[in-house]
């Protein structure tokens, strides 16, 4: 919250935390199917929040619950303590971005805007800030339904950020994106986390996490099942890998092997050594006098992290090796 | 973006208006619907004004023709309404259906979670066009058959009895069948489904509950929209009844719809479509 600005905090009471969601037991079932089970997390401001889980695992309905679009069977939700349905407009409290295609592709984008901004009583003029913004400023008056996947994500997140929302949803967002409009909106989330917002963005790649959120919410098949910061997370997940490019690796393994180092040759040529870190490799070539070319630590471990921890969440998964 | 939120305003439900008023003002679809079923409804009144004339002036004995001809009901021949009515359903169906076939619903509640405030706002912005619609139609095709039966000096002034009344009857019928229409959107939220649904009501429905033999049947005949509008756009001057003014040229209706009772019939549909609607929208998960 340090990073709010000042209008934000002065109209709150002293002492009150931050425009938290909450999410307490929520569950949702579709006839026999539990689709959310018993979910209970929290989301903070001023980071930005991962909401992962392999397809199915129920993140699109948690968001649509938290946004109150369909009712929880068990459980509650609020943002900044009140459930969203409560309320009686909603850009200027959360801005949402849950599916690109939930917009009719007979009009145009700003009249798909202005027809939103004008309902919240917010000025027409940030229709054209934001559509400024995510770079739709030039195709405007087209209509949305010749759009690419990608400019209806920009349109999407133009309409999240309408009402300059202290929280804001993203379901995929990444979804269509151009490697450049990827990291747009990487820097995008990072901006309004910065400015004290409360951002929760959801993705099933745990890659695309990566370098976008601070926190993390992990569900599987309904289910929590971790809710930390990134970096707890990624430390949970298998052993630390070390890349090492040496002209001899026998001699290598050999300087290795005394201290419990497994050494693996790999088809570039390279060895990947794991359980030690790379300055005691360092140290153990260097006493047996063994050349190095190259020593990186390998930290994608996240993904198998991810995948260790899902591997028997997956709800839909090719093979059909249960 | 650069102060945290925007100044916070009152919502005010005017705001919701104007924007369901550009939902429906952006839509070029809406247009086209407009555009046929008003040209469609005014030709089919213009032309059977047309052939009266044309059977007025072949015919062997032209005076006695002219008085056996009702000027009215050139203006209001009920398969141009009953093409108004599907029309006028359709618009306000699509007002709903629209948003839950597009998925446009989620972006428009996440943006507005209170529901009944817009599909208030929604069926105030129909309600509105569809009247002014309904009045376009029903005065142009009074105002065009009226004027081409002036050739053979039968055409009727608005002031002439009954004729205002017919006209406002048959404006009104376009935003009474375009609430139905919405009604029936937000329970069926299909678009071939709800335009069956809606021809069904509006036009088929009435079928089944003709004839004076059980009055209970009559009774509900006599509730539907289209029979009240047909008791609206009657000529009080050009009464076929026995003791009417033509004396007995038509069969006696053992229990006709008043004048009062199709007011009445307008407003009930109205009122429960709009009743129908809110509840469906707000209970339903988007």
């Amino acid at each position: 919250m340090e990073a709010a600005a000042g209008p934000m905090r002065r109209r709150r009471p002293p002492g009150q935390r931050g425009r938290v969601i909450e999410a307490r037991e929520l569950t949702r079932r579709y006839g026999r199917t539990v689709a959310v089970n018993g979910l209970s997390f929290t989301v903070r401001p001023g980071v930005v929040t991962g909401f992962l889980g392999p397809n199915g695992a129920g993140k699109t309905t948690t968001l649509r619950m938290i946004l109150g679009l369909i009712a929880p069977s068990g459980g509650t939700v609020t943002v900044d303590g009140v459930p969203f349905r409560d309320r009686a407009r909603g850009l200027r409290h959360v801005g949402a971005l849950l599916d690109a295609g939930d917009v009719h592709g007979g009009r145009s984008a700003l009249a798909h805007l202005s027809a939103l901004a004008r309902g919240n009583g917010i000025p027409r003029r940030r229709v054209d800030e934001v559509l400024a913004e995510v770079g739709l400023a030039d195709a405007a008056r087209r209509r949305i339904g010749g759009f690419s996947l990608g400019m209806k994500q920009r349109l999407g997140i133009a309409g999240a950020l309408l009402g300059e929302p202290p929280v804001l949803l993203f379901d995929e967002p990444l979804n269509g994106l151009d490697p450049e409009g990827v990291r747009w909106v990487r820097g995008l989330f990072h901006r309004l986390a910065a400015e004290g917002r409360t951002v929760l963005v959801s993705s099933h790649l745990m890659s695309e996490m990566e370098h976008t959120a601070d926190d993390l919410v992990v569900i599987g098949r309904g289910a929590l099942i971790a809710a930390e910061p990134l970096a707890a997370f990624a430390a949970r997940g298998t052993r630390r890998n070390v890349t090492v490019r040496t002209p001899d690796p026998a001699a290598l393994e050999a300087a290795l092997a005394a201290e419990g180092g497994a050494v693996t040759r790999e088809s570039d040529g390279s060895c990947t050594v794991t359980g030690l870190d790379a300055s005691r490799i360092s140290e153990l070539a260097f006493r047996r006098g063994v050349l190095l070319h190259e020593l990186i630590t390998r930290r994608s471990s996240l993904e198998e992290a991810f995948m260790e921890l899902t591997a028997d969440k997956a709800e839909y998964r090719a093979g059909g090796s249960r | 973006m650069t102060a945290m939120p925007l100044a916070d305003s009152r919502p005010r439900f005017t705001d919701l208006v104007a924007a369901e008023w550009i939902k429906v003002r952006s839509l070029r679809s809406t247009y086209g619907v407009f555009a046929v079923g008003a040209l469609v409804s005014i030709a089919i009144c213009a032309n059977s004004a047309r052939s009266n004339v044309h059977l007025i002036a072949s015919s062997a004995d032209p005076a006695q023709q002219r008085t056996g001809i009702d000027p009215l009901h050139a203006a209001f021949v009920p398969e141009a309404y009953q093409i108004l009515m599907v029309v006028a359903a359709s618009v306000g169906a699509i007002a709903i259906v629209g948003e839950y076939s597009s998925g446009m619903i989620r972006t428009t509640f996440a943006a507005v979670p209170a529901r009944r405030s817009v599909v208030a706002a929604k069926a105030a912005v129909v309600t509105a066009v569809m009247t002014v619609y309904g009045t376009l139609v029903a005065a142009s095709s009074f105002g065009l058959t009226q004027a081409i039966y002036d050739a053979e000096g039968i055409g009727l002034p608005i002031g002439a009895p009954g004729a205002l009344r017919a006209v406002a009857g048959a404006a009104l019928l376009a935003p009474v069948s375009a609430l139905v229409g919405m009604a029936l959107g937000a329970l069926v939220r299909h678009p071939a489904g709800t335009v069956v649904a809606a021809v069904g009501v509006l036009v088929l429905l009435p079928r089944l509950f003709e004839g004076d033999t059980y009055r209970w049947v009559k009774e509900i005949g006599n509730a539907m929209p289209y029979s009240a509008w047909a008791a609206l756009v009657e000529n009080p001057a050009h009464d076929m009844r026995p003791g009417g003014a033509e004396g007995g040229m038509r069969p006696v209706e053992a229990y006709p719809v008043t004048i009062t009772e199709a007011w009445i019939v307008f407003g009930a549909w109205a009122a429960v479509a709009l009743l129908v609607t809110v509840i469906a929208v707000h209970r339903r998960d988007v």
